[in-house]
This record gives structure tokens, C-alpha cells and sequence, in this order.
């Protein structure tokens, strides 16, 4: 056969064509690569990690704009060490794969000084690897089930004992509740929170056959077996609440069977944890009176910081309907305590910013003094509302002073022996037992 | 001052005469009841007469009313509980006013002037007196009394106590639930005089109920009482009367603690039948809910043979027309702008269009608006495709992220509003058995639009038109049909068909950006399972699925449930790979 | 009778794949940062993710475009064998976990789970786990596909039943009970082989893997197609009831190409873990099948080579897209990009290359003899001739 012949011919034609094709190649990475140093160090870049298309938009897209608003704000100020700050936005579509992809993107080709973003767990698992490996800064700013504290990582949302367990105490005291049923999506936040409850509930001599525990799948619509489930529970003759870890999307038709099943609050109260005016903007709200949610911040709290985030927000948004939202104000207490600390180390560094962190103090828009803690999550104060026909929130409690937020928690086996501090221990989980830092 | 303490000697006196009265009046017959209201004002009038001459024990009384007012100056739960329930006990004629104003939120207390005051549809009144405040006080030193859930079950066992022989029955009724929710032992005498008097039926019966309530839960009673009311409750059978029996105070005789187990259990007994009617209602009620989600869908890929992955996002269109004439009605015009401009104009609407018609509006208009987006896009993109059933997946796949994200867009990523109509809120019992007016409605709704377009395929022209295209092209083009029109319309029926589906749906689900990804898979699997091609595969698809997803969901929990549908779905499909009902003949396979 | 497996076009697409494996680690490990030539280790981590996404959609044009059967399930196979080497990386943490616990990762712990769940057990052992990444898949398609195609379910029936059969597991993966870490998947991964899975080199070994991976693929679907066997693939493809009534037993060659093709997709996936760092149920999601059935669209079905290049097309675009300003808008372009090929290139990137180069020869007959990559011209007709 001539096949030598025709191999050399056609290595030849293939060689020009794969010399061309990688030519090509190179160049792309090269543009890509270029792109870096294009703008010189005269901005400081913010990267901003909010998905704005996917499931998860519906929650996000509202922090991206939080953001957007807050360096506009530093800007006017005169910006951050002499410079202007610049937002890149970019898009995580919901997918949390793509979480750890963008999050690489900004810290290496954007070079972004601090990243804020992420709200489901799994997006901030999924990018935490790449924080550490590239040591840079996380602003996570929704409330989250602990166990956990990472040192590129600044938890600005509850902890549970910042937001659970002062809503089931409240409960017990004030509504006198000795049933439970803890209603929650099939996701890590539930499951742990709602460990932490069981654990937390029995320590209080509440005993197993009065605690209910159940899991829907995500966006779960139909929740008529679940209602009349409640209510057949809530009738054996104790006070019995409701503890609701169910996530975003399925609360409105979660809460749309509940008014027309006639449960109201002062029959079987229903506490939640995921429930935020943003939720309850897709609901109507009057069959809901009075059930409850606990957050570290409400619409409804009458402060001068407040009303003055609340107009510039409507403002700013151009729509005067808008409504704001905890991990909102997670974010303006997060950016406040990173311009704080940027200042006072005088560089962007990672290290030094992350070094200068713990202790700066940010005023919250409740009226307290909020301080980053060396454990890397921040003191709150905890309010209890009620919902109010308009869907807004009304403050029936809150916390004597701030509460500090605890990594590690107490009530589980796992992480009772753990502690995190992040100045004299340089440490996220040491254990007091064993004197040692694991991981 | 004088004046004030007057009339409230004088309607304490006439409550004092009421309460001396009723253990009086237990032995009497009912037809007296007419007697004893008309003998009413006549003793009052004494008593009147009697305390103006003693005006000096009235001031006493008047204080405790004044004294509860005060309370709730404090802004505290604590003393406005104690208010409310003084006002509660107390039965003075004004506190019904005062505390039905607590209840709507329009107590106004005015820290400052030391007042309360009661918000009468924008006139300030004060309570005491009833008098109009003027000049009105400035808003921002009015608080308005707040309300927590403790404080509302307080308020509503106080009404009860005030109204449980108010002249409407209704209200006598409510006022009985409440009692029997309360269980407060203090309202035992009240009860008894309302029950001895009480001639509507419905409100005896409840009144028994909340005798029964509060004797059951009180360990002075009698045992025979107690048993007696183990009875009552038992007739009741429902969860309330089992939560009572099941949580009998400590303490309670042996006999009285046997006799509720017994009716306990008897009552759960029942309860469990009703639990397999209330299992088979969701199911139905979800089998609707499938239907219709599948219905337009068994158009435009089981009638055509079009993979339309875009489906779903005509039902969220749907969805988002209601939220705009909902919008529009509560806004009372049409406004329409062009974004970003000045440029606008807005139509008013008529007053009498309220959010109750909003759904008789938007089922049209829902209709139209996606008929005309799925007309659209089978002219301009699905037209180049027939015969290529599997690339349309692609095309319409992009078309969906296209439409959501243009959703997301215009009206921004969050949940919109929208509200069920009053005839769609609430539920109604029959036995133990609650049905929601939403799901009830759409059940009906689901079945009439089911038959509309069965009947519409069947007797109308277009219809038959349709059918010939999608069963034989070819012939129907030579007999002087126009397919490429009649292509275009059966994809817009589909379409408006799947964008009505999205009304009923916004009644129950998130209106959002990503309402139709959460029916699209349950809709392929439902026609799929049903047989493409054949409507009434999809019905009894959709009603067996819910069924079973609904009798399994209680065992299995949500997920399982779900799993296993599909899983049995998976199975289904080996044994009968085209479905329930099988088109026979040149199937739709092309 | 059957064509040659190592035509040109064949020798053409293994040499680019092979000259990547090796150029982009060798910018990326020998040059300095500083170097403009340099490539950044996000990048190399990025095109690795391609190169796994180039294997899937390879896995699917086999199934798809050489026998006509459209899977609507084919992340499943890829998240499977995904699963499988995310439970090896995810025993190789061993006590480095935040809880320290030696056996058990950190979501056992964290769920107060007592011992390793059956299904765990093995995954130390790393050719156990490679075993599992083919074994799992394959196993799956072989029982899921031995019920479908010996009951005949075709077209979009089948379709829709793979779509069923990820939305169940997806379903299953998400519930905590399951045992593999709920929606929060397997993440925090350490060490592959006792090497760091953040290191540059591992990262730039993993990319070279992927590459060679992809080659082999390649070159499986390229031998298979080219053999009898794929002819008898296409002749079931344009016409099931002949293939059958001329004595081939339809569904035996269905199931094999199934299987392998499950067991691509299921390399692929165990590729992609240790690359992106997380595995979650999401990969399960319909949406993310469509999604790579959309990548083969776009390429050329039945091109094989379609498949690579749409595989990395669309999945550049979405890189580029979902940052800077076009952020909010991407998806109205992804979108568009969908309708537009399906209307303006039917026959896909490489399909309508090919074609025109076809006719080109048609009109001048060439000496280069009869056309490459014979199935083009079939590939075009609708399945819908039974």
C-alpha cells in the first residue's frame, strides 16, 4: 500500500491547519491573560458574586444592586485610600460549579480586593476552597447554619444562636408553645438549624414525641398534605409552633395554604427563619397576621440609619416600593466594616485587611454598634416581628443587648468542643479538648 | 366628668342586672328569651334612677373602665393584656367599641393627653366618651395600640365574652368559637345565660361546645358535668375537640380521664376515614393542578408533535397577566408608558371593576396575550422545523430562556403579588373534611377548560380543521385547507390554553420569573404517561398521578413520593411505551 | 466497505487535542507570570472544565447522532461518575476535616452519622473508584436501557423517561438521607493520588488527563462508528423496522452504544470534579442535559468532531457572557444562539462545513476519494423516518 506516502501528505496538510489552530489558541489565552494589567492600579476593584439569572436570582439580584448603591455611596464620599472604588458584577447563574469558576475569575483576572457574594451554603462551599487557595476576602451576608469559620471568610448573616434559638425561647416564654413541629427544605441550613433545635429543645425537658421534624424538596408547591399534617399535630392538646426553615420559593404557596386553611397565628404560630419582606412581597398578607419571623434587621424598625437606607434605597432603585431586607443590611454592616479596615491597615492586601478586621465595629441600621469578632462573625441583635397585614414586620421583642455570633455550636456532638479565633489562636476550629487545630 | 361616670354606672348596672339574672333565667323556656330583651331597657332605667341617687359607688365603677383605658397608654404587651381582659370582665357597653377598635388596629392611645382614642374611619373619637376629638390631634403623637398573637387570642376571648348575646347570629356564633377557644372558666356563667337563651341552632350547638370546653378543662367542675361534656365533644369529633380530650388538665378523675381516652380514640378512629377522603381530594385537587399545566401542552406536542420546552414560560406568562390587571385594577387605570420616558398615558378604569373580577378579566386576556406570543413564535421560528420534532426542543429550549429572562427584566427577579379574589379565600367543611375555595375552583376550572377545548376540537370548524392538518398534512392541503394557518392557530391555542393554566396557578404558586420551570417536567409526564396525542389521556394522566403522588406523599414523605412517581412513570413506559392511551394508527411518532 | 477510523479529519482533531494537552501546561508551569505567553491557572482550570463538557457532548453525538436516540439523561451518567471520584477525594480528606473525624467527612459528622454508609465503603481505594466511575454509569444505562429498548420505547418517549430518570435522581442525590452530602454534594476536596488538588501542576496533569481522555473518547466513538458496527448504528438510525427485518438484533446494538456512551459521559464527569472542586445534585438538573444535547446541536450532529467544537463553543460564550456589562443579558444571547442555529445552521458548525466542502467537491471531483466523515449526509434527516 502507498499509506506512507499519503501519512506524509496528510501530516504535512494537518500540521499547517494544527500550527493555525493553535496560533489561535494562544491568542485567545493571550487576550484573555492581557486583559489584566490593562487598567492600572488607579480603582480599587469590589468584586460582587450574586447570581442575577437561574433560581437563585430572585434573592440575589437585590444584594448586587445593595452593592452597587454602597460604592456609589464611597465614591461620592471620595472613595477608599485616595481612590475610586469600581463594582464587577458578574453572574453565577444559579450554578454552583460556575460560583467557584467566577469567583476564581475575579480574584485572578479582575483582582478584585474583596469579593461580596454568595447566599445559599452550597455557593459559598463551593467557592471557599478558591478563597483560600488564592487568599483573598469573602463577604457572606446571609444567615447560615455555622459550623464553620474560615479566615478569608467574614460571616455578616446570623449564626443560629443569632436568630433560632432566641425565636424558639421567645416562643416558649411568651406563647407558652410545648409542641413542635420544625418544617424545613431538604438543605444543609435546615437540617443543621434544626439539629441544633431538637438538641436545644430537649435540653429544655421538651420531650421527642412532642418535637416534629419534616423535609420538603426545594420549591416544593403543593403543600396541602403538610398543612393538614401540622394541624392534625397541633391538636394534642399543648400550645404547638411551627418552626419553619423552608427555603425562598416554596413559602408562598407554604403560606397561601396556610391562610386558607384557616391556621392563623393565634392558633398554631408559625416562626420562620428564610422569610423576609422580599418573600412576603409575593403574598398577601392578611391571612398571615401575626406569625412571626426572627432577623437581625427589619423594614419596619424606626431609626434614623434605617429610614435614611430606606429612602436612599427607593432612591436609588428608582422604584419607591422596594423593600429591604436582612442580608441587605448584612451587606451595608459587611462593606462599612471592610472600608473601616481598609483604612486602618492603609493597603488592600488580603492579609493585612483580613488582620485589621476583627474588632473594627460598624453601626447597624437598628441603632446599635455591630463588631466583627475574632471568630469572623459579627454581633447582632435579634428581633422577633409579627407579620403585619401591609407584609411589613412588627417588632414584638428583641434582645437586650447585641448578640455575638458563635461559630461552632454548642448543642451539636460534632462541634461542641470547637472554638474559632482568628487573632490568638489563628485558628477556625480548635479543639478545647485536645488543645489542637484541626483541618 | 360626672356625666361619663353616669352612663357607665348606669351600663354597669344594666350588665350587673344581666348577670343577676342569668342564673335566673336557666330554668326558663326559650320562647321567654323575647321577654327578658324587652324587660331590659325597663330595669335599666331603674337602675338608673337608683344610681343617679347614689352617685358616689358609680365613680368606683367608672374608674375600673377609665383604669383599663389607661393601660393602654403604656405601649407594654403586658398592660395592655391586663386591659383588655379588665375590659373583658368588666362589661362595660363602651369596652365592645373599644376592644373591636384593638382588634382592627384603630386604638390610638395618645401618651400625652393621657386619652385613648378610637379611629372611627378617620375621626378621631375618644374612647371614653365616644365624643369627637377636635381639634384632632396631631398623627404623629398617636400610637397605635399594638397587638401580639398573645395579646389577639386575648382580644378575641374578650369579644367573645362581649358578644356571645349580640342580635346577629353570626356574631353570637364567632363569639361562641371563641369562648370555645378561649376556654375561659370566667365566661362559664355567660355561656350558660346565652345558651339558655340562644334559639338559632348552629349557635346552641357552639355554645354547648364552649360549655363543654370550659368544663372539661376546669378541675372544680362537677364529674358528672365534666363527663357530660366528654359527650359534647365527642359529637364535635373533630381535631379541636380531640386536642381537648387528648390534653386533659392533671388531676382529673379517673372516670372523667376514662370516658375522654375513649372519645379520644373514637374520634380518632373517624378522623382517619376523613384522612382517606382528605388524601383522595388533594390528590384530586393536584391532579388538577397537572392537568392543567399539561393541557396546553398536549396541544402543541402531543397535537403537533412540537417538543416545546417553552411551555412553561407561557404558563408564567399567564401568570404575570394577572398580576397586571390585578395591578391595573388596584391602580384603577391602565397605565402605559414607554420605560425610561416621560411619554405615557393612562385610561382610568371603572370603579366598580375590584380585584374579585380581576380573574374574569385576566382569563381572556391571558388567553390572547400568550395565544399571540405562541403564534408568533411558530411564525417565526417553529414553521422552519416541522418534521424535525427534536430540534424544536433546541429552539424552544432557547426561546424559554429567552422569555424568562425578559420577564426577569421588565418586572425584576422577585415574586409579584397576587392576590386570591374573597370568593377564592378561605376553605368550607364538609365533615371533617376541608376544602379550600382555591383549590375547589380550580378543580372546576381545570374540567371546564378541558371540556371547552374538547368540545372545540370536536364540533367546531377549526377544530376539525386541526385535526386533519396534524393527521395527514398532505390530504389536508389537497382538500383546500390552509396548514401553514391552521398550524400557526393550533400552536396559539396551545399556547393561550397553557397561559389561562398560568391564571389559575398564580392563585396558588410564586409569580416569578421561574413559575413555568417548575411544571415543565411534570407536564411532559403527565402527556407522556397519558398518551401523546389524546386528550383524555392527559385527564386521566394528570388525576392518576396526583392520586398517587397524594396517597404516597403521607408514607414516603414529598421526595420519595415524588421519586417513586417517576420511577413507576420510568416503569409504565416499558410496559405500555406509548402511553395510557395509545393513538392508533400513524402515531405521532414523526 | 466501512470507512477508515483514522482519516485525516481524525488525525487532524487528536493532533490539536494532543498539542493543547501539552502547550497549555507547559504556559502555564514553565513560563513566569510576568510572561505575556504566560497562561493563568483559572484559565487552565477552565478549559479542563471544557475539555470534560467536549467528552460528554462526544458521548451524546455518539448516542444521538450515530443511533438516533435523543437522552435527555445524559448528566446523570456524567454526575454519577462525578459522584464517584468526589467520594474518593472526598475519603482521601480523611482527618484534615474542619470536625477532624478520621473515617467519616464532615456532612456525616455534621448529621451526627455514627459509621460510613455502606455505599462509602471502597472509595479509599483509588482503582475501586475508577472502577465505580464506569461501573456506576454503565451499570445504570445497561438496566435502564435493556427495559427500553427491549420494550421498543423510541423517540420522544425515550426522551422524556431519561429526562424522568435524572430528575429522580436528582431528586434522591438532594435529600440528606441519601448519603451523599445533600444539596451541598461533595466539595473541600484535598488531594487526588497525594497530590494537592489546588496545585498548578496537578491542575495542569489534570487538563493534559482531560485531553487525552477526550483523544481516547474520540477515538473509541471514531472506531466504533467506522466499524461494521456503526454502520448497522446509522442503519438503525434512518430506518429501525429495515434494520431489524434484515436479521440485526436492534436493541442489543442500541444498549452497547448506550453503555459505552454512558461510560464516556461517566469518565467525564469524574474528570470534571477534581477540577471545578464540587459535585452537587445540581449536576442532575434536566436543564444542565438539554444543555449539553444543545452543545452537539450547535457543533454538528453525527460529526463527532461537531460535538468538541460545540461543546466549547457555547461554553466559552457562557465563560465570556456572564461577566462584564453583557452579565444581566447573557441569556437572551445563549438564547438567541440556540434559535439561530437551529434555524440558520441546521446541520451545525462542523455539519455545515462539511456539507458545503462536500458539494464543493461534488462540483470538482477531487482525487481525495470518497467523502470523510461519511455520515454527514444522513445525519440531516429528521429521525422521524421509522
Amino acid at each position: 500500500m502507498h499509506e506512507a506516502l499519503r501519512h506524509t501528505a496528510l501530516r504535512r496538510g494537518a500540521g499547517r491547519l494544527a500550527g493555525r489552530m493553535l496560533a489561535a489558541a494562544v491568542g485567545t489565552a493571550l487576550s484573555l491573560a492581557a486583559a489584566l494589567p490593562a487598567q492600572a492600579q488607579e480603582t480599587i476593584k469590589v468584586g460582587i458574586l450574586h447570581s442575577l439569572s437561574g433560581t437563585m436570582a430572585i434573592s440575589e439580584t437585590t444584594l448586587k444592586d445593595v452593592m452597587l448603591m454602597l460604592i456609589e455611596e464611597q465614591n461620592a464620599k471620595g472613595g477608599l485610600l485616595g481612590k475610586k472604588l469600581e463594582a464587577v458584577v458578574v453572574d453565577p447563574a444559579s450554578n454552583w460549579p460556575l460560583f467557584a469558576e467566577k469567583a476564581r475569575e475575579l480574584i485572578t483576572k479582575d483582582k478584585v480586593s474583596a469579593v461580596f457574594g454568595c447566599w445559599t451554603s452550597v455557593s459559598r462551599k463551593s467557592v471557599l476552597p478558591v478563597f483560600k487557595e488564592l487568599n483573598s476576602i469573602l463577604f457572606y451576608p446571609v444567615q447560615y447554619e455555622g459550623e464553620e469559620s474560615e479566615r478569608n471568610v467574614f460571616y455578616t448573616g446570623a449564626a443560629p444562636n443569632q436568630q433560632a434559638i432566641p425565636a424558639v425561647d421567645y416562643l416558649m416564654k411568651e406563647e407558652k408553645v410545648q409542641r413542635w413541629v420544625l418544617e424545613g427544605t431538604d438543605y444543609v441550613y435546615p437540617r443543621t438549624t434544626n439539629k441544633i433545635l431538637e438538641a436545644y429543645l430537649k435540653s429544655k425537658g421538651v420531650k421527642p414525641e412532642d418535637i416534629s421534624i419534616n423535609y420538603t424538596p426545594f420549591g416544593h408547591s403543593d403543600w396541602q398534605t403538610r398543612v393538614a399534617e401540622i394541624k392534625r399535630f397541633g391538636s394534642a392538646g399543648k400550645k404547638t409552633a411551627v418552626v419553619s426553615t423552608i427555603n425562598g420559593d416554596a413559602n408562598v404557596p407554604f403560606y397561601k395554604e396556610l391562610g386558607n386553611q384557616g391556621v392563623k397565628a393565634t392558633d398554631i404560630p408559625v416562626v420562620a427563619f428564610s422569610v423576609g419582606e422580599e418573600e412576603l412581597a409575593g403574598v398577601d398578607t392578611k391571612p398571615l397576621l401575626g406569625h412571626l419571623a426572627a432577623w437581625n434587621y427589619f423594614q419596619s424598625i424606626d431609626t434614623p440609619a434605617n429610614k435614611a437606607f430606606i429612602d436612599k434605597w427607593k432612591a436609588f432603585t428608582k422604584n419607591p416600593k422596594r423593600v429591604s431586607n436582612d442580608p441587605m443590611e448584612a451587606h451595608v454592616v459587611g462593606f462599612a466594616m471592610w472600608v473601616k479596615a481598609v483604612e486602618k491597615a492603609g493597603t488592600t492586601d488580603p492579609d493585612k485587611v483580613i488582620d485589621a478586621l476583627p474588632g473594627t465595629t460598624a453601626p447597624n441600621l437598628t441603632g446599635g454598634t455591630s463588631e466583627m469578632l475574632a471568630n469572623h462573625h459579627i454581633t447582632k441583635p435579634v428581633f422577633i416581628g409579627e407579620i403585619k397585614e401591609d407584609g411589613q414586620f412588627d417588632v414584638v421583642w428583641k434582645t437586650e443587648g447585641l448578640v455575638p455570633g458563635e461559630a461552632w455550636s454548642k448543642y451539636l456532638d460534632g462541634s461542641k468542643d470547637l472554638t474559632a479565633d482568628w487573632v490568638k489562636l489563628k485558628c477556625g476550629n480548635y479543639n478545647t479538648k485536645t488543645q489542637k487545630c484541626g483541618g | 366628668m360626672h356625666l361619663i361616670s353616669f352612663l357607665a354606672a348606669s351600663n354597669r348596672c344594666r350588665c350587673k342586672t344581666d348577670g343577676r339574672a342569668a342564673p335566673g333565667s336557666l330554668p326558663r323556656s326559650r320562647g321567654r328569651g323575647g321577654e327578658g330583651a324587652a324587660a331590659r331597657p325597663i330595669l335599666a332605667i331603674a337602675c338608673l334612677l337608683l344610681f343617679s341617687l347614689l352617685a358616689g359607688p358609680s365613680i368606683a365603677r367608672a374608674d375600673a373602665f377609665d383604669d383599663a383605658l389607661t393601660k393602654f397608654l403604656a405601649d407594654s404587651y403586658a398592660d395592655t393584656e391586663a386591659g383588655v381582659t379588665a375590659l373583658g370582665a368588666g362589661g362595660d357597653a363602651r369596652a365592645f367599641a373599644v376592644v373591636k377598635a384593638l382588634q382592627d388596629g384603630r386604638l390610638l392611645a395618645d401618651p400625652a393627653g393621657r386619652r385613648v382614642l378610637i379611629d372611627d374611619g378617620g375621626v378621631p373619637k375618644d374612647a371614653a366618651t365616644g365624643a369627637v376629638v377636635s381639634p384632632a390631634p396631631a398623627a404623629a403623637d398617636l400610637k397605635r395600640v399594638r397587638l401580639n398573637n398573645r395579646l389577639r387570642r386575648a382580644v378575641e376571648a374578650a369579644l367573645g365574652a362581649l358578644t356571645l348575646r349580640a342580635p346577629d347570629p353570626a356574631r353570637r356564633l364567632d363569639a361562641a368559637q371563641a369562648v370555645f377557644k378561649s376556654r375561659d372558666a370566667s365566661a362559664l356563667a355567660a355561656v350558660e345565660a346565652a345558651l339558655a337563651q340562644e334559639t338559632d341552632p348552629a349557635v346552641k350547638a357552639a355554645l354547648a361546645e364552649a360549655r363543654a370546653a370550659i368544663l372539661i378543662t376546669s378541675p372544680d367542675a362537677p364529674e358528672a358535668a365534666r363527663i357530660e361534656a366528654v359527650g359534647t365533644l365527642r359529637e364535635r369529633g373533630d381535631q379541636a375537640a380531640l386536642a381537648l380530650l387528648s390534653g386533659l388538665p392533671a388531676g382529673t378523675p379517673a372516670t372523667v380521664q376514662g370516658a375522654a381516652d375513649s372519645a379520644a380514640s373514637a374520634i380518632r378512629n373517624r378522623l382517619q376515614v376523613w384522612e382517606a377522603v382528605q388524601n383522595a381530594w388533594y390528590g384530586v385537587s393536584l391532579g388538577s393542578v397537572l392537568l392543567l399545566a399539561a393541557i396546553g401542552l398536549a396541544i402543541t406536542f402531543g397535537v403537533m408533535g412540537v417538543i416545546n420546552m417553552a411551555h412553561g414560560e407561557m404558563v408564567m406568562l399567564g401568570a404575570y397577566t394577572t398580576f397586571v390587571v390585578q395591578e391595573a385594577i388596584r391602580q384603577k387605570a391602565i397605565s402605559l408608558s414607554i420605560p425610561g420616558t416621560e411619554i405615557g398615558m393612562s385610561l382610568p378604569l371603572p370603579a366598580a371593576l375590584t380585584l374579585d373580577w380581576s380573574l374574569a378579566v385576566a382569563v381572556p386576556l391571558a388567553f390572547v396575550v400568550t395565544g399571540l406570543v405562541g403564534i408568533l413564535i411558530e411564525r417565526s421560528v417553529i414553521r422552519f422545523l416541522y418534521g424535525r420534532p427534536l430540534e424544536t426542543l433546541l429552539a424552544t429550549w432557547g426561546i424559554s430562556l429567552i422569555l424568562q429572562q425578559a420577564v426577569r427584566t421588565g418586572f425584576g427577579p422577585t415574586n409579584k403579588e397576587v392576590s386570591n379574589p374573597s370568593w377564592m379565600s378561605g376553605a368550607f367543611e364538609i365533615g371533617q373534611l376541608a376544602i379550600t375555595w382555591n383549590r375547589l375552583w380550580i378543580v372546576c376550572f381545570s374540567l371546564t377548560v378541558f371540556v371547552l377545548l374538547l368540545a372545540m376540537l370536536r364540533f367546531t370548524r377549526l377544530g376539525l380543521e386541526m385535526r386533519a392538518v396534524t393527521q395527514n398534512r398532505g390530504m389536508a392541503a389537497c382538500v383546500g385547507i390552509r396548514t401553514a394557518r391552521i398550524d400557526a392557530l393550533t400552536f396559539g391555542l396551545g399556547s393561550g390554553i397553557a397561559g389561562i393554566a398560568g391564571v389559575a396557578l398564580s392563585q396558588i404558586d410564586n409569580v416569578s420569573p421561574n413559575l413555568g420551570q417548575s411544571y415543565i417536567i411534570d407536564s411532559f409526564m403527565v402527556v407522556v404517561f397519558g398518551g401523546v396525542g389524546n386528550l383524555w389521556g392527559t385527564l386521566v394522566g394528570a388525576f392518576t398521578l396526583g392520586v398517587a403522588n397524594k396517597f404516597l406523599e403521607p408514607f414516603a414523605g414529598a421526595v420519595l413520593g415524588k421519586i417513586a412517581i417517576l420511577v413507576l412513570i420510568i416503569l409504565f413506559i416499558q410496559r405500555r411505551p406509548r402511553g395510557l392511551f395509545a393513538l392508533k394508527g400513524r402515531a405521532i411518532e414523526a | 466497505m466501512t470507512a477508515r477510523p483514522l482519516d485525516r479529519g481524525t488525525l487532524v482533531f487528536l493532533g490539536l487535542v494532543a498539542a493543547a494537552a501539552i502547550v497549555v501546561p507547559a504556559l502555564n508551569l514553565a513560563l513566569p507570570e510576568s510572561s505575556p505567553l504566560h497562561v493563568p491557572t483559572y484559565l487552565v482550570s477552565l478549559f479542563g472544565k471544557y475539555v470534560c463538557f467536549a467528552l460528554l457532548a462526544l458521548s451524546i453525538d455518539l448516542i444521538w447522532g450515530y443511533c438516533g436516540i435523543l437522552s435527555l439523561g445524559h448528566g446523570a451518567f456524567f454526575a454519577l461518575g462525578g459522584y464517584a471520584m468526589g467520594m474518593y477525594l472526598m475519603r482521601q480528606i480523611g482527618g484534615r476535616g474542619v470536625y477532624g473525624n478520621p473515617l467519616l467527612p464532615d456532612f456525616m459528622v455534621f448529621l451526627n452519622w455514627k459509621e460510613l454508609p455502606l455505599a462509602w465503603w471502597g472509595f479509599s481505594s483509588f482503582p475501586y473508584a475508577m472502577l465505580m466511575v464506569l461501573a456506576v454509569p454503565g451499570l445504570l444505562a445497561l438496566v435502564f436501557g435493556w427495559f427500553a429498548f427491549r420494550s421498543r420505547v423510541t423517540g420522544v418517549y425515550f426522551s422524556i423517561i431519561t429526562q424522568a430518570m435524572t430528575f429522580a435522581l436528582m431528586l434522591a442525590f438532594f435529600r440528606n438521607d441519601f448519603g451523599f452530602g445533600g444539596n451541598n454534594g461533595l466539595t473541600d476536596f484535598k488531594d487526588i493520588l497525594g497530590f494537592n488538588v489546588q496545585a498548578d501542576g496537578t491542575r495542569a496533569a489534570l487538563f493534559a488527563i482531560s485531553c487525552v481522555a477526550l483523544m481516547l473518547g474520540y477515538l473509541v466513538c471514531r472506531v466504533l462508528v467506522a466499524s461494521k458496527f456503526g454502520m448497522v448504528l446509522i442503519a438503525v438510525r434512518d430506518a429501525e423496522a429495515r434494520a431489524r427485518f434484515l436479521g440485526y438484533r436492534v436493541e442489543s446494538y442500541k444498549l452497547a452504544t448506550f453503555v459505552i456512551s454512558a461510560c464516556m459521559a461517566g469518565v467525564a464527569g469524574a474528570l470534571y470534579v477534581p477540577q471545578v472542586g464540587i459535585i452537587n445534585p445540581g449536576e442532575f438538573s434536566p436543564a444542565n442535559s438539554i444543555e449539553a444535547v444543545i452543545w452537539v446541536a450547535v457543533g454538528g450532529r453525527g460529526t463527532l468532531a461537531g460535538a468538541v467544537v460545540g461543546a466549547l463553543l457555547v461554553n466559552y460564550a457562557k465563560t465570556s457572557f456572564t461577566s462584564g456589562p453583557l452579565a444581566p443579558y447573557w441569556l437572551f444571547l445563549l438564547g438567541g444562539l440556540f434559535v439561530g442555529v437551529t434555524l440558520w445552521l441546521p446541520r451545525g458548525i462542523v455539519g455545515t462545513v462539511q456539507h458545503w466542502r462536500a458539494r464543493r467537491r461534488e462540483v470538482a471531483p477531487d482525487a481525495s476519494g470518497p467523502a470523510e466523515g461519511a455520515p454527514d449526509g444522513a445525519a440531516q434527516k429528521p429521525l422521524a423516518a421509522e
